[in-house]
């Protein structure tokens, strides 16, 4: 459905968007990962044809953003960052607004409304001012902006920026429910996010792409992905540390205040490890009191292949 | 013009007057313009010591009542949606830019030509008194409400340049002032003790003042109202213009 192709954005000398290419089909929800001031509203704003690419391709169900900007906009909706809304409209009437300008008419956008605003829990503010609402109701108002045509292309700029913690699990829960569907792009710099409700991630990081995968993957690339805990009751932690050393899966073994850690020789095979450990401790007849194997930290991830601002600067 | 754009325009207008009229904007700019309109007619204008049936002394202040009042109308059109990121929403639609363009300066165009429409016991007065040429009355108020479309339109290429609607506001009564004074008469007597008579017809003819004398005579010639038309159309040509290279970055 979404097309990207060598994305490029420059202002002036500065390229704040460098080289991007990737697509998301149907079904998809692809979460864009980075650090503040990244590129990723730049990268949307493109995507959604409020920005022009300084080069590069763009293409919305074949349609092609800078060739045929009407027919790729209608398939999209769009959450803008700051979640804008006229603050002088009622709720009603904004929704009301955006269905008109989306083309709905008479039944079919009273429906429209309707539906979004049962979707996004605007029942009771239906008839306030959006000026007078909550920050968390001010952003469902926009996010029912976005859904008003039920498209097939949903680009979602910071869905849950500024929300409790509540709002922030229904957010995901739509956006993992429209993902069945549709197709999604939203950003975020909550990592958490990245696994509540994304099936592929991508960071980027100075407006380059660093890394591109399902979060399992991405969380694979840290340096304690397949690490297998182990602390058992009786023996010496030395003992226990010698005999896991002897195992063929084992590459390093360390003790860390009365249990072992052991990391695999290969990432992906913490499993292996994890089953050889047990093994060993069916062997020795020791007492496992703990055993688990860690899947790997995205943040990790993230702060080994991006540069926050503060360090650039 | 197909039925698309007519729909968008008709949703975009409709919004924009109806956040005029939902706001004080709208109810303190109508009593002000009001209030001035009467204060200038009557009083600065010496509308009853004439002794004439007639408006001159009503129109003659148009152009410098719109030129502080027509900016405050417009200077918000553009400024206030980049400020607020709306923006980003409306060029999102899938509509044509040109389209909410036109939209918003025919909703701020229109909530004017009310203003104006209220000026009616003004008129009611003069038949009142006397016997006025009404005919030369409606030209005056065509030659009125043209000339604050043009000023609204040059206010609404100075707002998208902008998000601070102070700024958008002082360009554009600069701006305004500029069409005034090319034909204003002080100016033009000074510019005839150094420059040709067809330098100074040439500057003047880019004057509001020098169109509007028309219809405030009762002429309604095509050659004025081509010069307001093509001035709405320049400056919202050269909005459309800058909104699309101000997002080029």
């Amino acid at each position: 459905m979404i097309q990207i192709e060598h994305l490029t954005k420059s202002f002036g000398q500065r390229r704040v968007v460098d080289d991007l290419s990737f697509s998301v089909e149907r079904g998809e929800v692809l979460g864009f990962l980075g650090p503040n001031g990244a590129g990723k509203s730049t990268a949307m704003r493109m995507i959604t044809g409020f920005l022009p690419a300084s080069a590069g391709r763009i293409r919305i169900g074949g349609h092609d953003i800078a060739d045929a900007p009407l027919a790729a906009k209608r398939l999209m909706g769009y959450l803008p960052e700051s979640a804008a809304s006229y603050p002088d409209m009622t709720v009603n009437g904004f929704l009301l607004f955006i269905a008109e300008l989306r083309g709905l008419a008479g039944d079919a956008k009273k429906r429209a409304v309707h539906r979004v605003v049962e979707r996004c829990f605007l029942d009771s503010v239906l008839y306030q001012s959006i000026e007078t609402l909550s920050k968390g109701y001010r952003h469902r108002t926009c996010l029912a902006q976005s859904l008003i045509h039920d498209p097939e292309v949903l680009i979602m700029d910071e869905p849950t920026d500024g929300l409790d913690p509540n709002q922030k699990h229904e957010v995901r829960n739509l956006i993992r429910e429209m993902g069945k569907t549709k197709a999604v792009i939203f950003s975020t710099h909550i990592l958490e996010e990245v696994d509540a409700a994304c099936t592929r991630a991508m960071i980027i990081d100075r407006g380059r792409m660093v890394a591109n995968g399902t979060p399992a993957s991405l969380k694979a690339m840290s340096q304690s992905a397949g690490r297998v805990t182990l602390q058992v009751t009786g023996p010496e932690v030395t003992a226990v540390q010698a005999a896991c050393a002897t195992l063929a899966e084992a590459s390093a073994v360390e003790a860390v205040g009365g249990k072992v850690r052991v990391s695999p020789k290969d990432k992906t095979a913490g499993a292996a490890l994890a089953r050889a450990l047990m093994e060993l401790a069916a062997r020795e007849h020791w007492q496992v009191a703990e055993l688990h194997a860690e899947e790997g930290h995205l943040d990790e991830v993230f702060r080994k292949l991006t540069v926050s601002d503060t360090v650039r600067a | 013009m197909n039925t698309t754009a007519f729909h968008h325009i008709r949703a975009i207008a409709k919004r924009e007057l109806g956040s005029f009229f939902g706001s004080p904007v709208a109810y303190v700019f109508l009593v002000i313009f009001l209030l001035l309109t009467g204060f200038f007619t009557f009083t600065v204008g010496a509308f009853f010591e004439r002794g004439e049936a007639g408006l001159a002394s009503f129109f003659t202040w148009h152009p410098w009542l719109y030129l502080v009042l027509v900016p405050a109308v417009g200077m918000r059109l553009w400024a206030e949606e980049r400020r607020a990121g709306t923006l980003e929403l409306l060029l999102t639609m899938p509509i044509n830019p040109w389209e909410a363009i036109v939209a918003k300066f025919l909703a701020s165009w229109i909530f004017l030509g009310i203003a104006l429409l209220l000026t009616f016991p003004v008129v009611l007065t003069v038949n009142w008194l006397g016997s006025p040429d009404n005919g030369q009355i409606f030209a005056g108020y065509l030659g009125s409400f043209f000339l604050a479309g043009a000023y609204l339109a040059i206010t609404s290429m100075t707002s998208a340049l902008t998000r601070n609607q102070v700024v958008a506001f002082i360009v554009s009564v600069v701006l305004c002032l500029f069409l005034i004074l090319a034909g204003f008469s002080p100016v033009t007597d000074m510019l005839t003790r150094w420059a040709s008579p067809a330098l100074i017809d040439t500057v003047a003819a880019f004057s509001v003042m020098t169109h509007f004398e028309g219809f405030q005579r009762g002429v309604v010639d095509s050659r004025d109202l081509l010069f307001f038309v093509s001035i709405i159309a320049f400056a919202l040509f050269a909005t459309a213009t800058i909104l699309r290279n101000r997002r080029a970055g």
